[in-house]
């Protein structure tokens, strides 16, 4: 990136944006820290943490003021959900879930949808998911079989599709269905479904190793029936507007795997300087600190990859050719969120292991950020073909 | 079945050595990490006995052992002192004819379905590791009673308890060893133990690389099966690289034990196969699920089960990290 001759190349947040952080990390550790266990063992959605992100203004964070949003940015909505990953995988949910859905919308979504959709999500009255993947058709996006046929004003829909994270609770689902069988990632098209639209039913929730405050489900559709208007942008356009809206997304994936391994470091580098071991706290001992020295540069390496993504995303550089720096960012981070969430628990040794502590949730929970929204090795494969030109 | 294979013929076991008993752990693990631990625990509660009892005691234990008569249970580590051994402050003292035993253990393992437990505690306070002995307490003995059971991330089968020793008294020949001697049975007993516990990570890392690729070989996507593609292929391979060298370094420490080599002097190779196989294991788990996908993040299938059990072995038995102290110092000479 370059600048303008004299202009100092500042790696410092805004005063703005650190007192956002401030505020989001004091309502993370008072309010959703003392619930992020109970949320886990129970497996329940935390609807009192979703309206208590309402109240704070935090839903529609990332959202235009003319619908009600904040009207932040992707940096910001990094940073809320970064803050918020520390104490808690689940809650940020309310935040990267809805992100995905609202931005195809915002992408190429009509002005009705918008004023709706978006609107909706930034006050709270509208919970939503994204749902793209099939038994058979994960990263192989282009190869989904959920159909939409026009008929007369409406389209009906047939298929089924899997691990659909948030949907018994979503009002609104951004479904990706192929319009021209034929045409592969060319024949997709995007869709507003309603949770009450005829034909349309979510299956029995999946039994995660973690992540299990937001249930995740198969979805069927048979002859599910919406409206003409509730197709997003233009027929065929769906995989371009949803792999630009999965491009703005994963900034906010990686935000959670700084959180997450920062909240690891932060439990780990106490609990050592309390822990005493032939006789001094295991802190004295290199064999910890260089545990926790190298996490503090992985996390420290991925915080500044996700903020550097989030700020080209603000800066419109979501496209094509730079997706190589937004990929870098989230694979970078959950990778590492993994890693470090491991060595926590060493830190801690078998105590580390209980459901006494916090790491053991932190790192099932770590683990499906290498596979949502492109796996580490998707990540990867888009690196590599972005840097060779191919 | 007749669990401990590497138990002594004499004793009614299959006299298969630690080589034998290993391979024995490593199948089991494949497909379940608690059925090992059966094996694990029996080996870990009769392994003092062997270096150091009496043959009273070897007769009714190893035997009762061997046989699947008695179950046994293993308790060192106490709520301040784990890696710290030296610094446990369950005390034994003699009154007459019996030692009373007072305190507490705990991240025991198996307890409530134990007969006995081999229990180490301080006989001389001031003297650190060496005022230390170890003592078979039958688990209906008054005073003793299991605290509390832990809740835990993975390796639920076997129960992990804090135990609580409360005027404990058993008979003076149920002492094992000599007075003050026990930490040094107890290490090299842990030293022989240590390629056991390798090898259920081995089998572990096997099972999840089988499951891969298998897996592997039936998902299509992009038109062909995900086997056929680099990225797939090589953390397949990594994994199979990894495995293997794993393995090798738990036959050979095995060997070593059964040759008679299971010393102090030898401690680096046993710590070698136990820290190298635990660290792999847990690598291999976590990759082998990103095989799958988000399917291998789900309960329908055995991995993120893997994973959970994985992070265990890394902590039992000497963590890692002590696992390379003790490989440093034994290369160093310190």
């Amino acid at each position: 990136m370059t600048q303008a001759a004299g202009a100092r190349t500042n790696f410092d947040l805004t005063e703005a944006q650190e007192l956002l952080r401030r505020t989001v990390r004091e309502l993370a550790e008072t309010r959703i820290a003392p619930r992020a266990a109970e949320i886990d063992e129970k497996e329940e959605y935390p609807e009192d943490i979703f309206q208590l992100l309402r109240e704070h203004d935090l839903l529609g964070i990332y959202i235009a003021e003319k619908y009600g949003g904040a009207g932040l940015g992707n940096v910001e909505y990094c940073i809320a959900v970064e803050e918020i990953c520390r104490v808690c995988s689940n809650t940020p949910l309310a935040l990267t879930v809805h992100f995905l859905a609202t931005r195809a919308i915002d992408i190429a979504g009509s002005e009705a949808q918008k004023s709706h959709c978006l609107s909706g999500v930034a006050n709270g009255a509208l919970k939503c998911s994204f749902s793209s993947t099939e038994p058979h058709a994960g990263t192989d996006v282009g190869n989904i079989k959920t159909r939409a046929v026009l008929e007369g004003d409406e389209w009906i829909i047939n298929g089924q599709k899997a691990f659909c994270t948030g949907a018994p609770l979503a009002d609104f689902i951004v479904l990706a269905a192929k319009t021209d069988p034929a045409a592969g990632h060319r024949g997709i098209s995007l869709f507003i479904v309603p949770g009450d639209a005829p034909g349309f039913t979510v299956g029995s929730p999946e039994r995660k190793m973690g992540m299990r405050g937001a249930p995740t489900c198969p979805l069927f559709f048979d002859n599910c029936r919406i409206p003409a208007e509730n197709l997003i942008g233009e027929v065929n356009g769906g995989f371009k507007t949803a792999m630009l809206a999965f491009n703005q997304a994963r900034p906010g994936i990686g935000a959670r795997g700084v959180g997450l391994a920062q909240g690891c470091l932060d439990y780990a580098a106490n609990y050592a300087k309390e822990r005493e071991a032939f006789g001094q706290s295991i802190a004295h001992f290199q064999g910890i600190q260089f545990i926790l020295a190298d996490m503090f540069m992985a996390v420290e390496a991925a915080r500044l990859l996700v903020y550097r993504a989030a700020a080209m995303v603000d800066a419109g550089r979501f496209g094509k050719e730079s997706v190589h720096f937004i990929s870098a960012a989230k694979c970078y981070a959950a990778d590492m969120a993994m890693k470090a969430s491991i060595d926590a628990i060493q830190v801690l040794g078998g105590a580390g292991y209980l459901r006494d502590h916090p790491l053991e949730r932190f790192m099932r929970d770590a683990k499906q950020l290498q596979i949502i929204e492109g796996t580490s090795q998707v990540q990867r494969g888009i690196i590599a073909r972005n840097l060779l030109g191919l | 079945m007749h669990t401990p294979l590497t138990g002594a013929a004499v004793y009614g076991g299959g006299g298969m050595g630690f080589l034998g008993g290993s391979i024995v752990i490593e199948e089991m693990a494949r497909f379940c990490s608690n059925s090992g631990l059966l094996i694990v625990l029996a080996m870990l509660s009769t392994r003092v006995i062997h270096l150091s009892g009496t043959e009273e005691q070897k007769n009714k234990y190893l035997t009762g052992i061997a046989k699947g008569e008695l179950r046994g249970s293993y308790a060192l580590t106490e709520p301040h002192a784990g890696s710290d051994a030296g610094n446990i402050r369950t005390r034994a003292v003699l009154e007459g004819d019996e030692w009373v035993i007072n305190g507490q253990k705990a991240f025991c393992s198996g307890p409530d379905k134990a007969d006995f437990i081999t229990v180490a505690a301080k006989t001389d306070p001031n003297a650190g590791t060496r005022g230390i002995t170890y003592f078979l307490v039958p688990t209906d003995t008054p005073g003793f009673s299991i605290a509390r059971h832990e809740r835990k991330m993975g390796t639920k089968g076997i129960s992990t308890c804090v135990l609580d020793f409360d005027n404990v008294a058993v008979p003076k020949e149920n002492q094992i060893g000599e007075l003050n001697r026990g930490f040094k049975s107890a290490m090299l007993g842990f030293n022989q133990m240590r390629p056991a516990i390798g090898a259920r990570a081995v089998g572990l890392a096997q099972g999840c690389l089988d499951y891969a690729a298998n897996y592997a070989k039936e998902r299509e996507a992009f038109g062909q099966a995900i086997a056929h593609f680099q990225g797939i292929q090589f953390m397949l391979a990594d994994m199979f690289m990894e495995i293997e060298a794993a393995r090798l370094l738990v036959y050979r420490a095995a060997a070593l034990v059964d040759a008679g080599f299971g010393d102090k002097d030898h401690a680096r190779y046993f710590s070698a196969a136990k820290a190298y196989a635990s660290d792999m294991a847990m690598k291999v788990a976590i990759d082998s699920i990103q095989v799958l996908g988000g399917a291998g993040y789900m309960k329908d299938h055995p991995l993120e089960r893997l994973m959970r059990d994985a992070k265990q072995i890394q902590i039992v038995e000497g963590t890692s990290q002590i696992q390379r102290i003790i490989i440093a110092r034994n290369l160093l000479g310190l």
